[in-house]
């Protein structure tokens, strides 16, 4: 309605994998603007705020405006026609729009990947291997009376993680809130999170693996030698008082970000972590949880691994889902040179791949979906403009926790959500392929 | 194209019609089962054939975020098992726990066409119905954990009955749940808070609580009963696995007092010895038990020696498993709601307490007097996947067979049951009531499990051959609410399938008492935790009966 402003309660927001659902909204008269984002965090608010319905063509097809019509016909043609194609990206998108992806490429006998490939793959990885013991954040909320952060910098990347779920919030087991839990920060140098630390342990580069291992030896109680900390950083006195603690704490947890999973030693870092903290369940309850970075990251991998079995680096080539990491994972399928095709959704690998997979990206024909132009758009045969989720588009998305939520979207776009353009591509594909019901007269 | 299809010349059995291998026409129109359709409708000759309603299974993990993370867990399982895309119907992969859309092919493959998920932490609802979306061709529901919620436990603490009935109304409408199930009643609490330990009597009190399992178990089954679920309180009992725990199933069951309930994989359940000790088989108790109490109904939880897949909200047990086989394991919290807990396993011929357990399943099965209240699963993965029914089957009606397979494993289990004593062999009529009308029926599922006029046209044809197994494992037809899925074995168009749902009536109030404690417990919106009616557009809501 014109005229009067209008709020949305418990709005979520999507900038961050803590997806806060507290915020409320409130949109100016003429419905095309969010004026005020309360509860929203700093990212937060730039993520609302900032948000524009800008004037771009609806589709770009080489550079020129095209209508969705035909946007969709040469997207389809372009993939149908690949002998590799490769779609990528998907953490910043409904779950929704996701598994028409998944459809597209299991129809092509393509690729699909996620930025879950360049962000916490190894997790996934060690997770094979190894398991994990995990819970929700509100559990951790309610009973965590010792906290780390291993490699990460919540105060920053994820600005609400302390104050909703982790450190602050009290609850009817931690009636003090921070001050009935032990909070320790693991990382290479001081950073905005470690301030509030209790426990901070600064750590040599590159040591994650071997601090993680010692600590593990310990917690079984076997014995170490003093040049741990020659290795490390960490004194053996400190390393034994820190074990300890978490071998007598009621309800521990210990988050990981990229610090440790894009360092040296990647999965083994991970699997290193899980296991410890597996370990630690002898003595006491003890969780682990990644904090994953995209809104909707954590529904990526969900919607992938319940199509296919695995979560992200997929290949259909032979017509069903395969998994290898390193092969099919797309910075590697791009670098080898391999892919003949490239769909990018809500996502800019032009920017931040290596420089062999972006020559590569520019040999071959891109399509995009963003709500904004994007490095990679700048080069693509077909560029979509679509609305932006959460803000304008509904769905669903999923916590790092695994919470899934549904989206309470501000005001509408008039550009089509991913969703729709997809699943728009599907079916023409489908068309191009042969790709149809097999309708048998009904008599045998 | 008419939707109208006849199946003449078939063998039809229909247990709940009393129908018993009779050569008989079934007509089918809309998508229902009806009297009579014109003379030239579209016709399968289904001579040589059975006629089934499609398979129902009462219990297993098929859908939502601990099935998910078991597929994720396990890429060993899924290389050497692929499904591929057959046209437009998705490619996917297998094992133990197969991707979603494989899950569905592989039902309906089998002739089963309703399938239900039977551990749901409401919170994680909506994970579930997506990917019950993704799960095609059978219809589908699930059951929500509530015996470890900590708002229901507060309110039960304090005697606050009326509230604690409303607000188990007010969940299943939330969550847009099946039914209520009860897992280790109790057990969470000190699992979560007490450095992993948990309950082992029914009445113990319960930590943090003034509770026992007891009233829990009791509070469930009387508010499902008096809100009239078409199923009652299914319960995963405590101590499952447990030497000895047959005496804490007995005791679970008589805290029902005449009123309807339904035990889960009793097999788990029926052991007796000592703690830390062999087990021996009480499948005898057991039964007995059941024979005796019409108001109590079971599933098996047959174990199938091979590969399985621990999946459970019983995070205690996964964790006593996972330090006897030291295997990979996953252990994930619910907040407020539940536990679980995940391993990868595998059922061995060779060894005493596997083989026992195959043992014992079979016992169940054999020595129940009434097929209509021992009903068949594999609490799948649990027990083996659902991909070993068929030879399940051939295990009942084959006592040869039987008795090879029998040799084939740890002879002291064996001989300690009375397992080669049982001479019994189950009739198709029989296998029909445990895989289909009976689920049905203890479901409340009016419009499944048979064949009679205004029943979802939901129908399997068989080859009728000797070897039962080879005949249950693969359908000739397979007709979902009126629709080839299968004809003459291959597959035909896709079907998505229905996600069924009730909808008991509550006082709108409760929400106004439930709100406050999500504030404190829980870390989403009270406004943004309720399914809404988006997620089900294609649902059928079950009615709530009035009160027997
Ligand atoms: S913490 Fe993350 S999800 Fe929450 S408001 Fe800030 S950016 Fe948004
Ligand atoms: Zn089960």
């Amino acid at each position: 309605m014109s005229g009067s402003s209008k709020v949305i309660e418990n709005a979520i927001c999507t900038f961050c994998g803590c997806v806060c659902d507290d915020i409320e909204l409130t949109v100016d008269s003429g419905g095309k603007h969010i004026t005020q984002a309360k509860n929203a965090c700093v990212l937060g608010k730039s993520w609302f705020l900032e948000h524009k319905v800008e004037d771009f063509p609806v589709a770009l097809i080489d550079g020129k405006e095209a209508s969705l019509e035909e946007a969709v016909y040469a997207a389809a043609e372009v993939l149908a026609n690949a002998k590799f194609p490769t779609i990528y990206g998907l953490s910043d998108t409904t779950c929704e729009a996701q598994k028409q992806a998944v459809a597209i490429a299991d129809y092509l006998n393509g690729n699909i990947d996620t930025t879950t490939s360049v962000c916490h793959g190894p997790t996934g990885m060690a997770f094979q291997g190894v398991g994990e013991s995990t819970a929700s954040l509100g559990e951790i909320k309610n009973r965590a009376d010792f906290v780390m952060y291993w490699g990460g910098n919540p105060a920053e990347a994820h600005p609400r993680h302390f104050e909703r779920y982790a450190v602050n919030p009290k609850s009817p087991w931690m009636p003090n809130g921070k001050e009935d839990r032990t909070i320790a920060m693991v990382d290479i140098r001081p950073t905005q999170s470690s301030l509030i630390a209790d426990i901070f342990l600064q750590i040599k580069p590159g040591s994650d693996f071997e601090l993680l291992w010692a600590m593990r030896a310990l917690v079984k109680g076997r014995a170490l030698d003093r040049t741990v900390e020659e290795r490390t950083g960490i004194s053996l006195d400190r390393l034994e008082a820190l074990v300890q603690q978490m071998k007598d704490c009621q309800f521990g947890v210990l988050f990981f970000g990229m610090g440790l999973t894009m360092t040296r030693g990647r999965h083994f870092n991970v699997g290193a972590l899980l296991q410890l903290v597996t370990d630690l369940n002898d003595f006491t309850h003890f969780v682990s949880m990644p904090t994953r970075g995209h809104g909707n990251v954590t529904g990526a991998d969900n919607v992938v691994a319940w199509q296919t079995g695995y979560n992200f680096g997929v290949n259909f080539n032979r017509g069903y889902p395969r998994f290898n990491p390193g092969e099919f994972t797309t910075a590697d399928v791009l670098g080898r040179g391999e892919a003949d095709a490239l769909c990018v959704i809500a996502s800019d690998p032009g920017s931040n791949f290596s420089a062999k997979a972006i020559e590569h990206i520019k040999l071959i024909p891109v399509i995009t979906l963003d709500p904004k132009p994007t490095v990679t758009s700048q080069h693509a045969k077909v560029a979509f403009t679509t609305a932006t989720y959460g803000i304008n588009v509904p769905g669903t998305v999923y916590r790092m926790d695994n919470v899934p939520l549904s989206l309470r979207p501000a005001f509408d776009s008039p550009f089509p959500s991913d969703e729709v353009v997809l699943r728009a591509i599907k079916e023409r594909i489908c068309e191009l392929r042969g790709i149809t019901p097999n309708h048998k007269p009904a008599a045998a | 194209m008419s939707s109208a299809i006849r199946i003449k010349n078939g063998k039809v059995y229909d247990p709940l019609n009393g129908i018993d291998g009779e050569i008989k026409d079934i007509c089918v129109k809309d998508g229902k089962i009806v009297d009579s359709v014109p003379d030239d409708s579209p016709c399968i000759d289904a001579h040589g054939m059975v006629v089934l309603p499609g398979g129902v299974d009462i219990h297993c993990h098929i859908a939502g975020h601990k099935v998910n993370m078991a597929r994720k867990f396990q890429p060993e399982s899924k290389r050497h098992d692929v499904s591929p895309r057959v046209n437009e119907l998705r490619s996917g992969t297998g094992g133990s726990v197969p991707s979603t859309f494989t899950t569905g092919y592989r039902y309906a493959t089998l002739g089963y066409t309703t399938a239900m998920e039977a551990a749901v932490p409401p919170l994680g609802a909506r994970h579930t119905i997506e990917e019950l979306h993704d799960t095609p061709v059978i219809d589908k529901g699930f059951y929500i954990l509530l015996a470890n919620n900590v708002c229901l436990n507060q309110l039960l603490e304090k005697g606050r009955m009326a509230e604690f009935k409303e607000a188990v109304a007010w969940w299943l409408n939330a969550a847009k749940g099946y039914g209520v199930k009860l897992v280790n009643p109790g057990g969470d609490e000190p699992w979560k808070g007490n450095r992993n330990s948990n309950v082992h009597n029914l009445d113990e009190q319960i930590r943090g609580f003034d509770l026992t399992p007891r009233k829990i178990i009791k509070a469930l089954i009387d508010t499902t009963n008096d809100l009239g679920l078409p199923h009652p309180a299914h319960i995963h009992c405590n101590n499952l696995g447990h030497s000895g725990n047959y005496t804490t199933t007995i005791e679970t069951m008589k805290t029902a007092e005449g009123r309807r309930v339904h035990i889960t994989h009793i097999q788990f359940h029926s052991y007796g010895g000592e703690v830390g000790k062999n087990p021996t088989s009480k499948a005898k108790e057991i039964s007995d038990f059941i024979n005796n109490n019409p108001n109590v109904s079971a599933d098996v939880g047959q174990v199938m020696f091979g590969d399985a897949t621990i999946m459970t909200g019983d995070a205690p047990l996964t964790w006593q498993l996972r330090n006897m086989t030291n295997k990979k394991w996953i252990n994930a919290d619910t907040e407020c709601e539940s536990g679980c807990g995940i391993l990868p396993f595998s059922y061995q011929e060779h060894i005493y307490t596997h083989a026992l357990q195959w043992a014992i399943g079979l016992e169940l099965f054999l020595m129940a007097k009434d097929p209509w209240r021992m009903v068949l699963s594999t609490d799948h993965p649990n027990g083996g996947s659902f991909m070993n029914y068929p030879k399940l089957i051939r295990l009942l009606m084959d006592k040869q067979f039987r008795k090879e397979q029998a040799a084939l494993a740890n002879q002291k289990a064996i001989n300690s049951t009375s397992l080669l004593d049982l001479e019994r062999e189950m009739s198709m009529y029989e296998i029909a009531i445990i895989s289909r009308a009976a689920p049905a029926k203890l479901l409340g599922l009016d419009n499944k499990g048979h064949l009679g006029v205004g029943g979802d046209a939901d129908i399997t044809l068989y080859d009728d051959q000797e070897d039962k197994e080879a005949m249950f494992n693969a359908a000739r037809y397979v007709i979902k609410s009126g629709r080839f899925f299968i004809k003459d074995y291959e597959f035909c168009s896709d079907y998505q399938g229905r996600i069924l749902h009730v909808e008991p009536e509550y006082d709108r109030a409760i929400t106004q008492k439930i709100k406050p404690f999500f504030e404190d417990y829980y870390t989403i919106q009270f406004e943004n935790y309720p399914v809404d009616d988006s997620y089900v557009h294609d649902g059928e809501v079950v009615p709530t009966k009035s009160l027997s």
